[in-house]
């Protein structure tokens, strides 16, 4: 999907950082951003932060997610 | 929120009766193609106005070639194939597809491009291929993981890269003699990376409306609202509707990377054929890490499978009902079409979600 998905960086070494959204916790690098801090929401897609991003967009989007009825089924899916 | 719902309907109306002809917006996202479907977005719209889903699919977009060439690699026992999990159940020309050859090949479904790379490490007897597919925002993972692969000297990588511009194909199309385009909804994460400032050429070279949207419906309610006034002003323009994420000049850090990894090329697309500039390819400094040079092999463009239109779907030139196969013999349980294996292309979508 041409989906990225909003996330907050709960922990970050150098460019790998662990991020959580809706208490799903992965792996993101953050090469493609500068001055990422803990705490930060960023969009990620394909194992990338490619954004930052506010809260209400977060929100807005983890909403949409949660609408998408197929969603879990999209998880090893691509982006545009 | 009705207000706004009625406002955009009214606009909409009046375009339609302005133009006193049948108005085509072109979305090129399958996200926009689902988020249209799944909220009943065109149950709103008036009947006159159509919505095209245009080559924004990147399995759909990814030439019968390509896949070919794909399947031929993962025969070979001394790969493994990294895929993201679209790529599947896309038939070859002899119809089958990675899932069908899977487990005799060794294909692993990843998640990210890294994880390609990781695979790499650990199994070190093998070549690892990674099937590099998607648009502007999933090529920046593949650049990274091919330098990461460069500086850390892992021999056995290479990406199979058909990683694709969007701007070109649009520009493509529009170019063609055939084409009913009105207008473009634009797509939000591209435009994360490239900026909506890239769209400036489809505005002023061929005066069509461009409006950048995100995935929710009354946003993307209001930007073919907007098209639609700029429509009747005869004032075509680039706006963006999604300033919360997408800037003018997108994410440069992220283009930086590309442009060090690759270059745009001549490529192939289904439907489009041969579009210049559009493909991006591994710079010579990368060649090692090229599977097309290290096989010695090209991606040659090849005829979709007997009977199947997704070329004309991914043009706008017809909706996915119109085709013979469609929910007959294709469906998304056996797709034959890529546009139908793919949840986000333009007949999985029609399938599930019906006209409206």
């Amino acid at each position: 999907m041409c989906l990225a998905i909003p996330a907050r960086v709960i922990k970050l070494q150098d460019d790998h950082a662990t991020v959580d959204a809706m208490g799903n916790q992965w792996q993101a690098r953050t090469t493609l951003l500068e001055n990422v801090k803990v705490g930060d929401l960023v969009l990620v897609h394909a194992g990338f932060a490619i954004s930052l991003v506010d809260e209400q967009e977060a929100k807005k989007t983890w909403q949409l997610i949660r609408e998408i009825d197929d969603f879990d089924a999209t998880d090893n899916k691509i982006s545009g | 929120m009705f207000e706004i719902i009625e406002e955009s309907k009214n606009t909409m109306h009046q375009a339609c009766k302005h133009l006193g002809r049948g108005i085509n917006i072109m979305e090129v996202c399958g996200t926009h193609t689902v988020s249209i479907f799944r909220h009943g977005i065109r149950s709103l719209l008036p009947e006159k106005l159509r919505l095209i889903s245009g080559p924004g699919c990147p399995v759909c977009v990814t030439d019968q070639g390509y896949i070919d060439l794909l399947l031929k690699l993962a025969r070979r026992d001394d790969c493994i194939i990294a895929t993201y999990g679209d790529m599947m159940r896309v038939p070859g020309s002899d119809r089958q597809s990675l899932e069908t050859i899977s487990p005799k090949a060794d294909i692993r479904i990843v998640y990210s491009a890294e994880n390609a790379l990781e695979l790499a490490i650990e199994n070190p007897e093998k070549t690892v291929i990674f099937a590099a597919v998607g648009f502007e925002t999933t090529t920046p993972p593949t650049a990274v993981t091919v330098l990461d692969a460069k500086r850390r000297g892992i021999e056995n990588f290479c990406v199979l890269c058909a990683h694709k511009l969007v701007v070109p194909a649009m520009e493509a199309l529009l170019a063609g003699k055939n084409h009913k385009i009105d207008a473009f909804l634009c797509p939000g994460h591209v435009s994360v990376i490239i900026g909506y400032g890239a769209f400036t050429p489809i505005v002023e070279k061929f005066q069509r409306p461009c409006v950048v949207a995100g995935f929710e419906p009354l946003p993307i309610l209001e930007a073919l609202a907007d098209i639609c006034q700029q429509l009747i002003d005869e004032q075509p323009a680039l706006n963006c509707a999604y300033k919360a994420v997408v800037t003018k000049d997108g994410n440069k850090t992220a283009q930086k990377i590309i442009n060090t990894c690759f270059e745009p090329a001549d490529g192939y697309w289904r439907g489009l054929g041969k579009i210049p500039k559009s493909t991006y390819h591994l710079r010579d400094e990368y060649a090692h890490w090229d599977a097309f040079r290290r096989f010695d092999i090209v991606e040659e463009p090849k005829a979709d499978l007997a009977g199947c239109r997704c070329g004309e779907v991914l043009c706008g030139l017809i909706d996915p009902p119109d085709c013979k196969m469609f929910a007959e013999n294709c469906t998304t349980q056996h797709p034959i079409g890529p546009c139908m294996v793919s949840s986000e292309g333009a007949c999985a979508a029609w399938y599930k979600y019906g006209k409206h």
